[in-house]
Formats: structure tokens, sequence, C-alpha cells
């Protein structure tokens, strides 16, 4: 749901570009204090591969394609902070290097993958830890659920298209691509904590 | 570097060279609500940079699916390297308030 140039309006990108750059800020405050050397690996990683799955479109009902976020599993195998982090250099390069996104669309993008999608997500993944699997993938489906509605909130708030007629839309379709998320999600974290790789959820809890 | 940390980044590889041809060329959930709504023709033409490798297609190379894992590979490359540069940035950059307030533990 990479928002391009054009969908908003200069109101919103200065709202979004001033929330996303505000949390950013914190985070890379938060992240100095705790981040070591050995950790940087683990974070380069983490956004290597979750570039490469948004990369993977899945096809879900009616014609319509979603791909992986990524912010649950950055956030579960990072810590948020770190997360959010990660996922505004993702969305940076794309949105510089191969137009995914818009440039001046980048801070509602941030606020709603790397804020809103991570946070939330790591909420509920908090939540319902118990669970194990279900618990990811439920976390999952939340954080794209409520990165779509805040996409929806921001084309309406820029005048482009009607609250009412936009968010039930944009809900509709992330239902389905929530599902995929949760799956890819929850295989993924489940591989990486099988084969022991140094990105546990105890460890760069920045 | 940690030999778990290197397979990890050769399964993003292998993700972003072999798997990204074969995605789904259908419309995401926020263009098919743009498609569906009217507002798709909003974001034509108004792209404010041209970025070097637009639609994830490496210029110069004829074939899609090649120009598709092209520009994987060189995306996930550059973006484990921003974000390594960036994390040592940052990892780095923590001893120094503790030196101009050695009292703080």
């Amino acid at each position: 749901m990479h928002i391009p140039d054009g969908f908003l309006d200069a109101k919103t990108w200065v709202t979004t570009g001033v929330l996303s750059a505000g949390t950013l800020a914190y985070a890379l405050r938060r992240t100095r204090q705790t981040l070591q050397d050995r950790q940087v690996p683990a974070m380069g990683v983490m956004a290597a591969f979750i570039f490469a799955a948004q990369m993977v479109n899945f096809p879900i009902v009616g014609g319509t394609s979603g791909h992986l976020i990524g912010a649950v599993l950055a956030a579960v195998t990072l810590g948020p902070w770190s997360a959010s982090i990660v996922m505004a250099v993702i969305l940076i390069l794309q949105s510089l290097l191969f137009q995914d996104g818009g440039l001046t669309a980048l801070g509602a993008n941030i606020l709603n993958m790397g804020v809103i999608a991570v946070f939330a997500g790591y909420g509920v993944y908090r939540l319902l830890d118990r669970y194990r699997a279900f618990g990811l993938f439920a976390a999952s489906w939340v954080s794209v659920m409520l990165a779509a509605a805040a996409c929806a909130v921001e084309l309406a708030v820029a005048g482009t298209i009607p609250l009412a007629v936009v968010l039930p839309a944009m809900l509709f379709w992330h239902a389905f691509i929530g599902v995929g998320e949760g799956l890819i999600t929850a295989a993924v974290v489940e591989i990486l904590s099988r084969s022991g790789v140094a990105l546990s959820r105890d460890t760069a809890k920045a | 570097m940690d030999k778990k940390i290197l397979a990890f980044l050769l399964v993003a590889l292998a993700v972003a060279i072999f798997l990204s041809p074969f995605a789904s060329s259908n419309p995401d959930g926020l263009e098919r609500v743009a498609e569906d709504k009217g507002f798709l023709e909003r974001g034509e033409g108004k792209e404010v940079i041209t970025a070097p490798i637009p639609d994830y297609l490496l210029p110069g190379v004829e074939n899609e699916r090649v120009a598709t894992a092209a520009a994987g590979f060189v995306g996930t490359l550059v973006t484990f390297g921003v974000m390594y540069g960036v994390g040592r940035l940052v990892a780095g950059s923590k001893a120094a308030p503790q030196r101009t307030d050695p009292s703080v533990r």
C-alpha cells in the first residue's frame, strides 16, 4: 500500500512527515542507548529480507494482489524501535531508487507501515505472545488492517476520496492481504527461532 | 560476519532473484481501491523524482523477469548496506553522552 505522488495534498504531506520524523528521531534516541555493534548485522539482514519479500506480490481474491509489509516480523525480531528505523530505511530506498511510494507521500508511508503497523502489531503480539504462531498471525493481520485504515484516513483528509467510500474498500482488500502477512510472518519467525538465528526476541530489544 | 546472518542474507537474495520475477502483477490493495473508486489517475505523471530503477525493472535489460531479478538483487544488497551503515552510525554514537556527563551511569 505504498501511496504514490499525487494521491495526497500538501497539508497531509506535512502532517504525516512531521509525525514520522518525530517518531523516527525518538526511535533513534532510544536505539542509540541500547544498540550494540554486534546487533547491527541483524538489522541489515532483516531490512534486506523484508525488502526482497515486499517484491513478491501474492495473488488474493478478485484479481488483486498483496505483499508482505514486514512490520511485525521486524518488531518481533529486533524490537519495535529498531523495527521502525528498519521500515523507514526500506521505504526511503523504495521511494528514491524504485519509484515505489511517492517522495511527497514518504511521511504517510512511513507513518502507516513503519510506525502504526510496527507499534500496533507489536502491541497485539505482546498481548497474545503466549499463543505463539496464532499471536504472530493475529498481530500481523491487525498491523495490515490498521495501516490500511490509516492510509484511508490520509486519503480522506487530503480530499482525494470520502472516508465512507475508501475505508471499507481498503479494509475489505487488506483483510485478505493481512492473512498472507500473518502466514508469512508466523512461518518466518518459526524458521528463524528453530534455526537459532541471533535475531531472537531477547536480543536487540532497542 | 556471523554464518547465520550470511545465510539469512543469501535467503533474502534468493527471494529477490528467484521469487520476485514470478510475483503477481495484479494491482495491490491500494491500487485496486484507487482503480475502483476512480482516483488512480491522480497519481499518473505526478512523480516528483525519477528513480534510477523504476518499477523494479533494471533499465537496459530486455527480458522483464531478468530485469526484475536484477533489480531485486541490487535492491536487496543496497538495503543491507544502507541499513548496516545506518546501524553502525547509531550504535557507534552512544559513547558520546557518557563522556560529556560522567556523573550519569
